[in-house]
C-alpha cells in the first residue's frame, strides 16, 4: 500500500506494508540515514525522532500510524532553534565519541530543551534515560543540555 | 597484550629527546608527492627494525627491513598547504583522528586545522600496527605506536621546508623560523607559505638529525584540541558501515543456529516469501537470510520463516558445565606465566594465609551499530562496504570467502558505531559474503540486536584461585595465581601463544605494581565448547585486574589494615603508582565517614602502558541494589597529548566497566545465548551513571594507552566498595543483588 508522509517538510509518497516501522521507512527507503537502528524495542533509543516535535522511538512506529503529522529527523532538526543549540552545545561541550547513538541523543534533548527550557538533573534523567550510550557519554550529554539551556537566555 | 611487550621495548627506546638514535633511512623517506608537493613515507620503525623480536614473538613479521624500505604512513605537503596524513589506524570513538594529527602538527609547527587525515586501504604488509604486527587498530596503541615516528617526520618535514626557504633567500638555514604553516626569516622580514615551498622541499636532502622539541616547548600536545571527526556526527551526515548504500543495495538480516555449531535441518519459506518487498530466502549450512527491499520486510520475512536446526554437539551446554571445568582445569598446574622467587616456600613460612578463588562472565560487546557488513560479488570480484577495526584481516575473509584472489576485493572502510573489540573479528564479513554470493547485486546484511547479542565472540569466562602468605605485620611473603580460561590470541593471533601462555591473558597478573617477594603465576588454557571468544575492551585485564585488586583487598583486611593504606606500604618501588593512589584517595576524601549502607572501595592498576588508581563510592540498598554514586580516577598515562581525550576516554571506560561489573553476564542455557537485548543484557543509563572526575598527573614519560584502562580498573573497585558499604565480598562478577539483600 501507498502512505504519504511528510519528513522534514517534504511529502513522500511509499510503497510499504502498513506495519512497516518508520525507521526501515526512513533509512531504506527514503535514504535517509541519520537515524540509526540500535535495538528494534524501543530499547535503546537511537532511532528517535520527532512527530510533531514529540520524541518518538520510529522503530516501533508504523508508518500506518504517522497519518498526516509532520516528521522530523536528525538531518532537519538543526533548524528548529532548540535543535540548533543543542548540536552546538554537543560539540562545544565534545559530547562525541564514536557517535552512532548521538543521532537518537540529540533528537531526544531537542524535544526537552523545546517543550522545557530550563530543565533540572530530574528532567534530563527522565527525558534521556531511554537512550543508550556505550561510549558512557552521558556525564557530557547532561553537560550539554544545561549549557544549551543557559544559552536559551 | 603481546603488543605491550613490544611497546615497552618501545618506550625504552623513547627516553631521549634526540632523534639521532633511530636510523633515519630506515624509516623515513621524502620526495615529490604526485601533484608536486612534498611526501614524507614512514615505515613505523617497531613494525620492521627495532621491534623485529617482538614481531617475530607474534610471528606475523613481514614487515620489509630497513634495506627493503615499505612505507606504511604517509606524509603528504600539497601545494595549497594543506597537510595530509595516510594512517593505518581507524577511529571508533576513542579521538584517534585527533590525537594523530597532533603528533605531526607539533613538530610540523602547523594550525591542527590544516591537518586531514585518511585512513589507509587495506594492506597487512604496508599497514601493519607498529605494535600489533598486523593491521589493526586495538590495545589502545595508537598514539603508543606513534609517539615518536610521527612527531620525527613532522620535524624533518619542517626541517625540509626551512631549508627550501633559506635556499631560496640564500641565507643561513638557520636564520629561518617555521611557524604557522610558514617559514619566516625575521632579519628581512619575509615569509614563504609552506604550500609554494612544497615542491622545492621535496628535492632537500633528507636531514641526518632532526632534534624533538622539549615538552615545555610543546604549544599542542597538551592542550585539549577539538576532536575534529564531530560535526558530522551530530547532524546525520557520518557514515557507518551500516549506512553504505551502493547503487541496487538490498537489505537482508539473518537467523544463524541458535546454538553455535548447529546447523540448518528445514526451512519452510512459504510465509516469508509472500511479505511485501522480501526478494529473496537465502539457505545456507548454517544460517538462513532473507533478502529484501529494507529492513522491516526482511525482520518480518524471518520472523515468517519456520526453521527446523539441527543443535549438534552443544545442544544441551550451559554455563555452569563450563565454570566447572574451568574450576578443575585451576587444580591441576599450568603454564607458569611469572616465577620471581620461592613463593612454595614462603607460603609454608606464612604466619597467616588468604585464599580465594573468583569468578568473571562471559560478556557481550554490544555495540550500538549491530553488526552489520554490505557485500558485492561479481563473477570476478567482491566489493565490501564495512566499518572494521582490522581492515586486511577484513579483505582477507573476504577473498577466501568469495574464493577471489586478495586483489580483487576492495574494501571500504567506514565509521565504527562502537568497536570495544567487536569489530576486530571478521565473522560479520564472511556471513554477508556468503549471502551476497547467493544475491544478484549488492547485499546489504544487517543482524538484529537479538542476532548480535546471540551471536557475539565473547569476553572469555574466566576461573581464578589465588592464595598469599602475610608475615606477622600483614606484609606478603608469597603470592600463589592460577588461573584457566580461554586464550583469544591463540586463535587469533596463533605464533603469538607459546608455551602455553600468551601475553594478554596474563597482563595485569604477572606484573603487578606491589613488591611480592615471592610470586608465582601460572595459567590454563581451556577453550570452552560451544562459544567462541574474543578481545573485548581492556582485555586481559578486564580479569586480571578484577581479581588481583579484589585479592589485595583481602590482605589488607586480613593485615587489618586500612586498603589505601596496605597498598601504599607496598609501593616503595614504585612511585608513579603511589602517586596516583595517593592523589585517587586524597580527591575521594578516603577515610572521612559516609551514611550507612555506602563505601568506597579502590583500586590500582598499571596496565596499557598507564598507572591508574579509581576510588568508587556505592551506595547499596536494603534490597541488595547497588547504586554507583562517584568515581574518582587519577591517571598517570605519561606525556599527554590530548586531556579532553584523555578524560573523555576515562569516563567511557568506566562506564562500560561499570556495566560489566553491575549488570554483565552472557549464560548459555540449551546451548543458546539466554540474553538477547537491552532488556536481558541490561547497560548502563544516564540516571545509572555515576559523577566521575578525573585528575591527570602532569608527566614527560612517553604516552600511554588510554581507551581501555579505565574499563579494568573500576570492577574490582566496585566489589571493594560494596565489601565496605556490606561487609560481603563478592568473588563472582556481576554483582548479586540477592547476595547483598538485608534480611527482613
Amino acid at each position: 500500500m501507498t502512505f504519504s508522509i511528510k519528513v522534514n517538510g517534504d511529502t513522500h509518497q511509499v510503497d510499504v506494508d502498513g506495519d512497516t516501522p518508520l525507521l526501515w521507512v526512513l533509512r531504506d527507503v527514503l535514504g535517509m540515514t541519520g537515524t540509526k537502528f540500535g535495538c528494534g524495542m524501543a530499547l535503546c533509543g537511537a532511532c528517535t525522532v520527532h512527530i510533531d516535535g514529540v520524541a518518538t522511538r520510529s522503530c516501533i512506529t508504523s508508518v500506518d500510524s504517522i497519518g498526516k503529522s509532520q516528521v522530523t529527523t536528525i538531518e532537519a532538526i538543526g533548524a528548529t532553534p532548540a535543535g540548533a543549540r543543542i548540536q552546538k552545545a554537543w560539540l562545544d561541550r565534545e559530547v562525541v565519541q564514536c557517535g552512532y547513538c548521538q543521532s537518537g541523543q540529540i533528537m531526544s534533548a531537542s524535544a526537552l530543551l523545546a517543550s522545557n527550557p530550563h530543565p533540572t538533573d530530574v528532567d534530563i534523567d527522565d527525558a534521556m534515560s531511554g537512550n543508550i550510550c556505550r561510549c558512557g557519554t552521558y556525564a557530557r550529554i547532561r553537560e550539554a543540555i544545561k549549557h544549551a539551556a543557559q544559552s536559551n537566555g | 597484550m603481546i603488543f605491550d611487550r613490544i611497546a615497552f621495548r618501545a618506550r625504552d627506546a623513547h627516553q631521549s629527546a634526540s632523534a639521532s638514535d633511530l636510523s633515519r633511512r630506515s624509516f623515513l623517506r621524502a620526495g615529490a608527492a604526485a601533484g608536486g608537493g612534498l611526501l614524507l613515507s614512514m615505515r613505523l620503525p617497531f613494525a620492521g627494525g627495532e621491534a623485529e623480536a617482538g614481531t617475530s614473538e607474534a610471528g606475523t613479521s613481514e614487515a620489509g627491513t630497513s634495506e627493503s624500505f615499505e612505507p606504511n604512513a604517509f606524509v603528504r605537503i600539497d601545494g595549497n598547504g594543506e597537510v595530509v596524513l595516510t594512517m593505518p589506524y581507524v577511529e571508533m570513538g576513542q579521538g584517534t583522528y585527533t590525537a594523530i594529527p597532533m603528533l605531526i602538527a607539533e613538530e610540523l609547527e602547523v594550525d591542527l586545522k590544516q591537518v586531514r587525515l585518511e585512513q589507509a586501504p587495506p594492506n597487512e604488509k604496508l599497514y601493519a600496527n607498529p605494535l600489533l604486527g598486523v593491521q589493526a587498530t586495538g590495545n589502545s596503541n595508537a598514539i603508543r605506536g606513534g609517539w615518536k615516528p610521527l612527531r620525527l617526520a613532522g620535524a624533518t618535514a619542517r626541517t625540509m621546508l626551512v631549508s627550501a626557504a633559506a635556499k631560496r633567500w640564500k641565507v643561513d638555514p638557520a636564520s629561518c623560523r617555521a611557524q604557522s604553516g610558514e617559514v619566516r626569516h625575521a632579519p628581512t622580514g619575509r615569509s614563504i607559505r609552506y604550500g609554494e615551498l612544497a615542491a622545492e622541499a621535496a628535492r632537500m636532502s633528507v636531514p641526518e638529525n632532526v632534534t624533538l622539541k622539549r615538552p615545555e616547548e610543546f604549544k599542542l600536545i597538551g592542550t585539549p584540541a577539538k576532536r575534529l571527526d564531530t560535526p558530522a556526527k551530530v547532524n546525520g551526515t557520518a557514515v557507518y558501515g551500516i549506512d553504505a548504500r551502493p547503487p541496487g543495495v538490498k537489505i537482508a538480516t539473518l537467523a544463524q543456529s541458535p546454538v553455535f555449531g548447529g546447523r540448518v535441518k528445514s526451512v519452510d519459506d512459504r510465509a516469508a516469501k509472500v511479505v511485501k518487498g522480501v526478494r529473496q530466502i537465502v539457505q545456507l549450512d548454517d544460517v538462513v537470510g532473507v533478502v529484501a527491499d529494507h529492513m522491516g520486510a526482511a525482520k518480518k520475512g524471518l520472523a515468517a520463516l519456520k526453521i527446523e536446526w539441527d543443535d549438534g554437539p552443544h545442544a544441551k551446554l550451559k554455563t555452569e558445565e563450563i565454570a566447572r571445568e574451568l574450576e578443575n582445569a585451576t587444580l591441576n598446574s599450568g603454564a607458569v606465566a611469572q616465577n620471581i622467587g620461592d613463593a612454595d616456600k614462603a607460603m609454608a613460612s606464612a604466619v597467616t594465609k588468604v585464599e580465594a578463588t573468583y569468578q568473571v562472565p562471559f560478556l557481550a560487546h554490544a555495540t550500538m551499530e549491530p553488526m552489520n557488513c554490505t557485500a558485492h560479488v561479481r563473477k570476478d570480484s567482491c566489493e565490501v562496504w564495512v566499518g572494521s577495526q582490522a581492515l586486511a584481516r577484513a579483505q582477507a575473509a573476504a577473498a577466501k570467502t568469495a574464493g577471489l584472489p586478495l586483489e580483487k576485493v576492495v574494501v571500504h572502510n567506514h565509521l565504527l558505531g562502537g568497536g570495544f573489540g567487536r569489530r576486530l573479528e571478521v565473522d560479520g564479513v564472511v556471513r554477508a559474503v556468503e549471502i551476497a554470493k547467493q544475491v544478484d547485486g549488492p547485499v546489504k546484511v544487517v543482524w538484529t540486536r537479538e542476532e548480535d547479542i546471540q551471536h557475539d565472540m565473547y569476553r572469555p569466562y574466566w576461573f581464578d584461585r589465588i592464595v598469599a602468605g602475610l608475615d606477622e605485620n600483614g606484609k606478603p611473603v608469597a603470592w600463589s595465581h592460577r588461573f584457566a580460561g580461554s586464550s583469544v590470541i591463540a586463535r587469533w593471533l596463533p605464533p603469538g601463544f607459546r608455551n602455553g601462555l600468551d601475553p594478554d591473558s596474563t597482563e595485569g597478573a604477572i606484573d603487578l605494581v606491589y613488591d611480592l617477594p615471592n610470586f608465582h603465576v601460572e595459567y590454563v588454557r581451556v577453550e570452552p565448547p560451544g562459544i567462541p571468544t574474543a578481545f573485548w575492551r581492556s582485555v586481559g585485564p578486564s580479569h586480571n585486574v578484577f581479581v588481583t585488586e579484589s585479592f589485595i583487598d583481602e590482605m589488607a583486611v586480613a593485615a587489618k589494615q586500612d586498603a589505601v593504606a596496605y597498598r601504599r606500604g607496598l609501593l616503595d618501588r614504585a612511585p608513579r603508582a603511589r602517586a596516583v593512589l595517593d592523589l585517587a584517595a586524597e580527591k575521594a576524601g578516603w577515610g572521612q565517614p559516609l551514611s550507612k549502607g555506602s563505601g568506597r572501595g579502590v583500586s590500582l592498576q598499571f596496565v596499557f602502558g598507564s598507572y591508574l588508581a579509581q576510588v568508587a563510592h556505592v551506595e547499596v540498598s536494603k534490597d541488595g541494589d547497588v547504586r554507583l554514586r562517584r568515581v574518582v580516577c587519577a591517571v598517570d598515562c605519561g606525556t599527554v597529548v590530548n586531556p579532553d581525550t584523555i578524560r573523555a576516554q576515562i569516563q567511557s571506560g568506566i562506564i562500560f566497566g561499570a556495566t560489566a561489573a553491575l549488570y554483565g553476564e552472557i549464560t548459555l542455557k540449551d546451548g543458546r545465548v539466554e540474553q538477547s537485548n537491552f532488556d536481558t543484557y541490561r547497560v548502563l543509563r544516564m540516571n545509572e551513571a555515576p559523577a566521575i572526575e578525573v585528575y591527570i598527573v602532569q608527566s614527560s614519560e612517553p604516552p600511554g594507552g588510554m581507551g581501555e584502562t579505565g574499563t579494568s580498573a573500576i570492577v574490582p573497585a566496585v566489589a571493594n566498595a560494596i565489601f565496605a558499604a556490606t561487609g560481603k565480598r563478592l568473588r563472582k562478577m556481576p554483582v548479586d543483588a540477592s547476595a547483598l539483600k538485608q534480611p527482613a
